[in-house]
């Protein structure tokens, strides 16, 4: 199959040697920022077997999306590759003209974008789509009609002509991603590569998806390089894995030896930050982050996070070793002892007082369109609940009631016994003092035209009216409390890194010294090592002040490292509701043990086949 | 994160402060330093010059009869007599001041009454936005120069009235701009913190959104100015200006069209004055524009930025 469809410039070496079963063969990959601008990616190196999957994760900024374009022959805008070679069943896809390339797109290597939604035309119809690739790549499949069909059905979609006309919107998320893989595998391509094709999905589909994944990977035999942040979904799907960091693979090799032992103290630190449904443990965060292309020093790039760095770490970029069945870009490897199973948390809960706030039998409607009915909600003092519902499943209108946002509601919500108006702008502003809000999305959270120290100085000056010496004595405090420091006061919100802008939202939520706190899926839009840094700072801060929290999250696996009650939801209503433990490990209701059963998990056998 | 990202190392922090402090300084000051910026601040500096220091510098009275009507230009009068036989030049320096003067505060009063009404709708949505935004549509469907001749045929040709007429008929375009500009700024979080605080309306508008608007008000700015030049040369050739014996470059070019073929001068001049000044406003607004687009940037910049730039709200 591969022969027929080859360009001329295949080279006398083809794959042999090293390469084996190798279908993907990438050396020393370079792509800096313009002709002589820093390096974005050096040295990378991965093999992709026919049939399996690669798993290439690291966090945002490591340039894992930037080597997945590359093997495409693509780079982004003001990118360009400046070394190495890729190699596809022996041709070299960086020496190929653009109508080479382009005849090699789509029909040899094709690629499934993160957000479905985005990728497909929404004013074209599904069919029109999946027939487009295979109008381009003519040559490759006999009849497009039945190959069409037979490819839907291989995504487990319908394969029905009413499918066919529908347009991207008529479809939901899960059924969009089918639709991605379907055109991607549509012209039976020798590698491809999936770029967090579940990301924005509910658990459920998305294990729906990744099982559509590998049996079609499975089926093709195709090489299929994974691109995620999300080590649990990697680990589940992944033959081999590959973890990049600032730019470099730091550790590579099968993904259960990797996992279950892993090397690198990057690898090592990435692995603590993941959180899992099935036991209460704190998460150990990173704390730094990744040095941006331009500013990484001639050393080892995570040494400045690195608990084992020496000298010799921070003058010499260490070169790649192989140990214990991987490879690994750490000169330590030998010497770093082999970390510890992280301790339990305390699972005996402090006893938990009076009811701070009450929500009996809230109905919320946006227009017409019903999207809470009958909620009951108790917050005892001292105490996080976590509210957990897949998308659509109306917990952030939840958060929003409450917090007085979304003033469309019916039923009491009642603070200390005293009831709350429907709208902020009606409540007394002792009301609005006592309840305080930390949003998802830090990068909208915090105006950019204020410093840190004003950010966090405004609701004194609101609430509390405190002189000007004051105020700063408690911002300096609470950006302590957040291990912010006061060198934050004067900084701009885009000086910032997501977590610290996070940090700062969670400042200014606590610097009145709230009743309750309500964090609606506050660590969402972060990486995994800073969202595990996040979420010990809102447990340790709500032991330390006897806090009662709202800790709204569609992740079932932080339940447990923060919560002490849990209520999951299912289109605007509760459907389970009792202690965390309880909840998560013997769920009664079907929906939140099959949630719990979707969950991606770490290290998971891999099934055989 | 940022490029501009400290890193571990507190040290390090690069010198963005001072910087960030004025935003639209920065901006400003960065769209000045491109080819194009530069091209539009010289011409408008240049007849902001001399329309501000020409009245100092003026070889003769601007209404007095010196030469004959139509003069040739000679050497005693650089630019001719014009059709009443005064001197060309110095009617050129002395008339426009004013017309600046009239026109920046024409400028000023629709940009703040736009941006208010826009800011407002964008901000309080609902039965308020509907009000404001259908006047708008209303007042937009007269052509702004038979809007401001409206006013002034009916209420008479006094020269606060002009900057009036012709502020407040800027005022529907400026609200369309800025209400579509202030609609995504209107829900972000950062807003909604501030209604959680208890902040009245107008405090939120005002403290938390119009900071952020200052690019496009400064586009805006920019673009109504030269409009506002060109409807007042046009209203003052209309004859509803100053009156007649002061000098000024919309009137001049009506007063002495007659006399085109023998002393052209005192036509072409003034209006290759309001010409350049618009066009120079027009280059100035477009560079502003491009640098704060980011079209003006380096690409290799561009991309490092967006590399690390995370996706928004993606991890969900």
């Amino acid at each position: 199959m591969s022969a027929d469809g080859r360009p001329a410039t295949v080279t006398g070496n083809g794959p042999a040697g090293r390469s084996g079963d190798f279908r993907l063969d990438v050396r020393e990959l370079e792509i800096r920022g313009g002709r002589h601008g820093p390096p974005v990616v050096s040295e990378v190196s991965l093999g992709g077997r026919a049939g399996e999957v690669l798993g290439l994760v690291g966090e945002s900024g490591s340039g894992k999306t930037t080597v997945a374009l590359a093997l495409l022959g693509y780079t982004r805008r003001g990118l360009s590759v400046s070394g190495g070679e890729i190699r596809l069943d022996g041709v070299d896809l960086l020496r190929l003209g653009p109508g080479e390339l382009r005849q090699m797109r789509g029909a040899k290597v094709s690629y499934v974008p993160q957000d479905p939604a985005a990728a497909l035309n929404p004013a074209l119809r599904i069919g029109y789509q999946l027939r487009e690739a295979l109008r381009v790549h003519a040559r490759i499949a006999g009849d497009p009609e039945a190959r069409i069909l037979e490819v839907m059905r291989e995504a487990y979609l319908d394969a029905t002509p009413d499918m066919l006309r529908r347009y991207p919107h008529q479809l939901s998320g899960g059924q969009q991603q089918r639709v991605g893989l379907a055109m991607a595998f549509a012209c039976r391509p020798s590698l491809i590569v999936l770029d967090e094709p579940t990301t924005g999905l509910d658990v459920s589909t998305q294990r729906h998806i990744l099982d559509t994944v590998r049996s079609l990977c499975r089926g093709y035999g195709v090489a299929a390089v994974y691109v995620s942040h999300d080590l649990a979904v990697v680990s589940e799907l992944a033959a081999e894995v590959a973890v990049m960091y600032a730019g470099r693979i730091v550790e590579a090799g099968p993904t259960p030896i990797l996992f279950a032992q892993p090397l690198h103290p990057y690898t090592r630190g990435l692995l603590a930050s993941v959180p899992t449904p099935d036991s209460a443990r704190p998460l150990t965060g990173i704390p730094g982050h990744q040095p941006p292309p331009g500013q990484r020093g001639p050393g080892c790039a995570f040494a400045p996070r690195c608990d084992f760095a020496l000298d010799q770490c921070r003058a010499r970029e260490p070169e790649q070793v192989a140990a214990a069945g991987r490879t690994v870009r750490c000169v330590r490897v030998a010497q770093i002892p082999a970390g510890s199973a992280p301790r339990p948390l305390p699972s005996a809960v402090a006893p938990h007082g009076a009811t701070v706030l009450s929500v009996r039998g809230v109905s919320a409607s946006y227009g017409s369109v019903p999207v809470l009915s009958g909620i009951d909600l108790d917050v005892p003092s001292r105490a996080c609940v976590a509210v957990v519902g897949e998308s659509g499943s109306g917990k952030t209108t939840l958060a929003r009631c409450i917090v007085g946002l979304h003033r469309n509601w019916t039923g009491e919500i009642t603070l200390q016994g005293v009831p709350l108006a429907h709208g902020a702008r009606h409540r007394p502003r002792q009301a609005l003092k006592r309840i305080q809000c930390v949003f998802q999305n830090p990068y909208t959270s915090l105006n950019p035209r204020k410093t840190v120290g004003q950010i966090v100085a405004e609701p004194l000056q609101r609430f509390l009216g405190l002189s000007r010496r004051e105020q700063t004595e408690r911002v300096v405090g609470v950006l302590d409390d957040v291990s912010l420091g006061g060198g934050f006061l004067s900084r701009y919100p885009d000086q910032l890194s997501g977590g610290e802008r996070q940090r700062v939202a969670i400042a200014r939520a606590l610097v009145v010294e709230p009743d309750l706190l309500v964090c609606d899926e506050v660590t969402s839009a972060l990486d995994v090592s800073v969202q595990a840094v996040i979420v010990e700072l809102l447990r340790a801060i709500q032991a330390q002040r006897n806090l009662a929290m709202i800790f709204i999250t569609h992740n079932l696996a932080l339940v447990r490292s923060v919560a002490q009650f849990a209520v999951v939801l299912r289109q605007g209503q509760v459907v389970e509701a009792g202690p965390a433990e309880q909840v998560l490990a013997q769920p009664s209701s079907r929906h939140t043990a099959r949630l719990m059963a979707d969950v991606p998990r770490l290290v998971r056998p891999i099934p055989p086949g | 994160m940022t490029v501009a990202d400290p890193g571990a190392a507190a040290a390090a922090q690069p010198p963005v402060d001072r910087i960030r402090r004025h935003q639209w300084l920065a901006t400003a000051g960065q769209a000045v330093r491109t080819p194009r910026g530069a091209t539009g601040l010289g011409l408008v500096s240049f007849v902001v010059a001399v329309a501000v220091i020409g009245p100092f510098v003026a070889p003769d009275p601007p209404d007095a009869l010196l030469t004959y009507p139509f003069g040739k230009p000679s050497g005693q009068f650089l630019l001719g007599g014009d059709f009443l036989g005064r001197d060309v030049l110095s009617r050129v320096l002395d008339g426009g001041w004013l017309l600046l003067l009239m026109a920046v505060t024409a400028t000023v009063i629709g940009i703040g009454a736009g941006a208010a009404a826009g800011l407002s709708a964008a901000y309080l949505r609902g039965r308020t936005d509907g009000v404001i935004m259908r006047t708008v549509d209303v007042i937009l469907a007269f052509p702004q120069l038979v809007f401001a001749l409206l006013l002034l045929s009916i209420l008479g040709p006094k020269l606060w009235l002009i900057v009036l007429a012709v502020g407040l008929t800027h005022a529907p375009a400026v609200a369309r701009v800025l209400r579509s500009a202030s609609l995504d700024i209107s829900e972000r979080d950062y807003v909604k913190v501030a209604e959680l605080q208890g902040m009245r309306p107008a405090a939120v508008m005002a403290k938390e959104i119009l900071p952020s608007l200052s690019t496009p008000l400064m586009v805006e700015a920019g673009l109504r100015l030269t409009y506002s030049i060109i409807i007042m040369a046009g209203l003052a050739f209309l004859g509803f200006g100053q009156p007649p014996p002061a000098p000024n470059w919309g009137t001049m070019i009506n007063e002495n069209r007659a006399g085109l073929a023998l002393n052209p001068w005192a036509v072409i001049i003034p209006a290759v004055v309001i010409a350049l000044f618009t066009i120079g406003t027009n280059i100035l607004t477009d560079a502003i524009g491009r640098v704060a687009l980011g079209v003006d940037r380096r690409p290799e910049e561009a991309a490092l930025v967006d590399d690390l730039a995370p996706a928004e709200g993606g991890v969900a």
